[in-house]
């Protein structure tokens, strides 16, 4: 790979030679790891700015026949925006059409005639202004006190729940990563020590007609970037099909409200980048072993 | 301290040196001698005296338990790890055992002294090949030491110890397992290097070698080195 002849038989050598077919699933690992760090951090941004800022009034419907029901439930739509419109805070709220009613029902019931039949509740879409917090709970009985059926959605309480243990899974998974960095690294230590056990003689000999510790080092570095990036590469091939599956079924899912559950650009960057890292983490870690190793020697 | 480290003259020095292994006795006591630049030694004694220790300690494989060796006017207790790799290039080593990497050709084994100290492969083609004409293994160039006799191994083995040439020529036996006629013409080897200015000192039992020769002998019995 470095086109440097080596002075010493690491090529066939029975100690190092399973660093690939321990790097690769260690990859295999840490992909899985990153692309749900990746995949996480994508939801949590849409969520995040989802939530901030706004805020949903559902208004029951009122009982009664169609029509009567209809003018009545506008009635309390007005209401609601009113008591809104006097809210610090508020920047704007305005009630859904019955079409955009319509639309957000149609994922789950289709687009059926029979919608426009059922008494559907109202729903006041409430903009927030950025910078003044607004008391949601007082907001809240305020509201259903005035307007019957009256109710704050609190999809954002529900949401910051879901923000907050999606970050604890998104650190999880760093911390996975992390540690398979450090059980990748730990393999390469013992699998370096044991070829220098093997190779004691020749490293003797190197050592003693002059050669500096980097050109030992230099030999088992190169080596172990060899075999890191092969079993990174194996690694990433066994990675691939399976992100390549989780894409496919987040298509499927397009539209709805894990939209981004794919990989984004970033994250297939990071994945393909893995090999390198991996290759780059044995040789930095074989080349600090012979050194520390080589200290001991007078 | 002044007055030594400044003595160039002198390729090697060593003052009231003492060697022990683990918790034995000392194996050398007192140890005082210098190399003058130049000079050609022998190194005898019976078996067990204590020569390859001597040796080890001037190529540095090994520090002394007491006293101070001076290598190329450097204290060698003062030396920092950094700094050994390049003293070692200055003194060349032909060991009791060869040594030899077994997986490496002859041309390999003889080009690593060149290489270590990030010699071009060109100056390895231009060197090696010639030295080892010199040696009589130019039809071995290719064959790896487990393929070699035992003369053949000490002549690579001499041929690695003195293609760079070295300051210091250290050579521990190695004349042992070839006949008297390959053994002058290694010493004339040695001769050669010692006429182009490099310090010689070879341990050595054969007596035959060290009386034809004329060169000073030191003398290893119970512990201590006399000259003479
Ligand atoms: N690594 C060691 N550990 C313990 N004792 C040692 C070690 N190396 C050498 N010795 C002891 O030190 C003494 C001197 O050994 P050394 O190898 O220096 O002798 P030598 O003169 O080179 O012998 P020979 O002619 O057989 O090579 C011997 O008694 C040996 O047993
Ligand atoms: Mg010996």
């Amino acid at each position: 790979m470095f086109g440097h002849r080596s002075d010493l038989p690491l090529k066939d050598d029975a100690s190092t030679r399973f660093l690939p077919w321990l790097v690769a699933p260690m990859v295999f690992l840490c992909a899985v790891a990153l692309a749900g760090v990746f995949i996480l951090s994508t939801l949590i941004n849409r969520w995040d700015r989802d939530v901030s800022g706004t805020l949903t009034i559902e208004i029951a419907a009122a009982p009664g026949e169609a029509g009567e029901s209809a003018e009545q439930t506008r009635i309390r739509v007005e209401q609601a925006l009113r008591i809104l419109g006097g809210t610090p805070g508020v920047a704007d709220a305005h009630a859904l059409t019955q079409e955009q009613l319509v639309g957000l029902l149609a994922p789950w019931l289709g687009n059926s005639e029979l919608l426009k039949e059922l008494p559907l509740p109202a729903m006041v879409d409430v903009t927030l202004q950025p910078d003044i917090p607004v008391d949601l709970d007082a907001l809240g009985k305020q509201l259903s006190q005035a307007v019957p059926g009256a109710s704050v959605d609190d999809h954002r309480i529900w949401l910051a729940r879901l923000i907050g243990l999606s970050r604890s899974i998104e650190w999880l998974a760093i911390g996975v990563v992390v540690l398979i960095g450090g059980v990748t690294s730990a393999t390469v230590f013992y699998a370096t020590r044991s070829a220098m056990a093997v190779h004691h003689e020749v490293i003797e000999v190197l050592h003693l007609i002059g050669a500096a510790d980097a050109y030992i080092a230099r030999q088992f570095a190169e080596r172990a970037f060899t075999l890191g990036f092969r079993g990174g590469v194996v690694g990433l091939g066994l990675t691939l099909p399976v992100l390549a599956a989780i894409g496919l079924g987040a298509h499927k899912l397009k539209g709805g409200f894990l939209a981004d559950l794919s990989l984004p650009l970033s994250g297939w960057l990071a994945v393909l980048s893995l090999p390198a890292f991996a290759a780059l983490l044995a040789m930095l870690t074989a080349r600090a072993t012979v050194h520390r190793t080589l200290a001991r020697m007078p | 301290m002044r007055r030594e480290t400044a003595d160039t003259a002198n390729v090697v020095q060593f003052h009231g040196v003492g060697v022990r292994y683990e918790h034995g006795p000392e194996i050398l006591q007192d140890i005082d001698f210098s190399l003058p630049a130049g000079s050609f030694h022998f190194l005898t004694g019976a078996s067990g005296a204590g020569k390859s220790s001597v040796l080890r300690l001037m190529y540095l494989a090994q520090r002394p338990n007491r006293g101070r060796i001076v290598l190329f006017g450097r204290d060698v207790g003062t030396l920092r790890r950094y700094q050994m790799p390049a003293l070692r290039r200055r003194i060349g080593v032909v060991f009791q055992d060869f040594r030899l990497l077994d997986h490496l050709s002859t041309l390999d084994n003889v080009a690593l002294p060149l290489r270590v100290a990030g010699a071009s492969e060109q100056d390895v083609r231009k060197f090696v090949p010639d030295l080892l004409d010199w040696v009589g293994l130019t039809d071995q160039i290719h064959a790896k030491p487990p393929t070699l006799s035992g003369g053949q191994k000490q002549r690579v083995a001499i041929a690695r110890a003195v293609i760079g040439r070295p300051e210091l020529l250290v050579a521990d036996e190695p004349t042992g397992n070839v006949d008297d006629q390959i053994a002058m013409r290694l010493m004339y080897l040695f001769e050669e290097l010692n006429k182009l200015g490099t310090t010689v000192l070879i341990a050595t039992h054969n007596e035959n070698l060290v009386s034809r020769l004329r060169h000073p002998r030191l003398h290893l019995e119970q512990g201590h080195l006399r000259l003479g």
